[in-house]
């Protein structure tokens, strides 16, 4: 097997993530796709490392997991915030800006 | 994808080929049912399985560490926190059907596949050089490894992350934070209201007399007809409670002779 696969898939599974932020109205789903493709993207970093030969790929993606915990915790906490407040967790209902 | 076939000359091992033939295709369809699926608890445990499936590939790729780390943090840590806020918005908070924007999905479906043909061409044309392999950078072990240059060249981003994870975590507080406006009712004053509301009794229990004992089973009252008290108003949803068992026989209707409790019936159990 060639050791491009990988990237190949991490690239599938991207695009996946990306067609799920595109498609569902549901704020955790969403952000679960955002999760998929920030995993999409560590997976083509650690085969990227191993093809160069060098362990700088698999510090970016401890780096990636690391602003992605952080991340979560900041978006779950906003989305719970607008449940509170407006009892909906999709993405539709939050359009005040709008108007 | 031939460009990258010729020009990037590398094999894998027969087992890390296997592995990667059995897991890929599984985290592909996992991946899908994220997207596809309808509750938002399926979608996280999905997602759930995706990452372990990722994890694995990073142990087969020679990144130990980080394998244990997507286990930790994502799988361990993000997921369930991802759990846990299902479970404060409500499980069922599924999408609706309704389309709001005219053809979103199939514009949204057409420009992924463009997107997926575009990405896996580019990459065909840009994954060259020859393969390399981690045995010279991992010779020390790949935790020392990652540790060497986490410590020595990254070091003061590991320092910045550190800050970023405290401002995380502040911030999560500060946003669920909920002040209390409104005057919290003192033990007595709870005492006085139950008091008032005409049922100062505990509630009764579920599932007394009926077929089972589970929470989401309404008590039988002596004359066979339900409780409805006895089963959490967060319970008595459509399709939740469990349907009355029709197996008991009822009790007297009104009009009805009173049965027969001679002595010859005591001991034998419900007869149906």
């Amino acid at each position: 097997m060639n050791p491009a696969n990988y990237v190949y898939l991490s690239a599938l599974l991207f695009t996946i993530g990306a067609a799920g932020v595109l498609l569902r109205r549901n704020a955790i789903v969403v952000f679960m796709c955002i999760e998929l493709m920030l995993n999409a993207t560590n997976l083509a970093f650690v085969a990227f490392a191993r093809m160069n030969g060098n362990l700088d790929g698999q510090i970016i993606a401890f780096f990636v997991m690391v602003v992605a915990a952080a991340e979560v915790v900041i978006g779950l906490a906003i989305i719970v915030t607008i449940f509170r407040t407006r009892r909906s967790a999709s993405v539709d209902d939050a359009s005040l800006l709008k108007y | 994808m031939t460009g990258a076939a010729t020009l990037l000359a590398a094999e894998t091992s027969t087992g890390e080929a296997v592995v990667f033939w059995v897991l890929a295709p599984l985290a592909v369809l996992a991946a899908l049912g994220v997207v596809l699926t309808r509750k938002a608890v399926h979608s996280a445990l999905l997602l759930a399985f995706t990452m372990i499936c990722l994890a694995i590939f990073y142990i087969t790729q020679d990144a130990p560490f980080l394998g244990v780390v997507q286990v930790v943090v994502y799988t361990g840590a993000i997921m369930m926190l991802f759990l846990f806020v299902l479970m404060l918005v409500g499980v069922d908070a599924s999408d609706s059907l309704v389309e709001t924007l005219r053809g979103q999905r199939v514009l949204g479906a057409l420009a992924a596949i463009g997107f997926a043909v575009l990405l896996v061409f580019s990459l065909g044309q840009a994954l060259t050089g020859d393969f390399v392999g981690l045995d010279r950078a991992n010779a020390n072990g790949n935790v020392e490894g990652v540790a060497g240059l986490l410590f020595d060249r990254y070091v003061l981003a590991f320092e910045v992350t550190g800050a970023l994870l405290i401002t995380a975590a502040l911030g999560a507080m500060v946003l669920t934070h909920r002040e209390r406006f409104e005057h919290r009712p003192t033990q007595r004053e709870r005492a006085e209201q139950r008091v008032r509301s005409g049922y100062a009794a505990p509630l009764p229990g579920p599932g007394v007399y009926a077929r089972h004992n589970a929470v989401d089973t309404l008590a039988l009252l002596p004359d066979g007809t339900p409780a409805e008290l006895s089963v959490s108003p967060k319970l008595r949803g459509p399709g939740m409670v469990r349907p009355t068992d029709p197996a008991l026989p009822p009790g007297p209707r009104p009009g009805e002779p009173e049965p027969d409790y001679t002595s010859s019936q005591l001991g034998k159990g419900p007869t149906a």
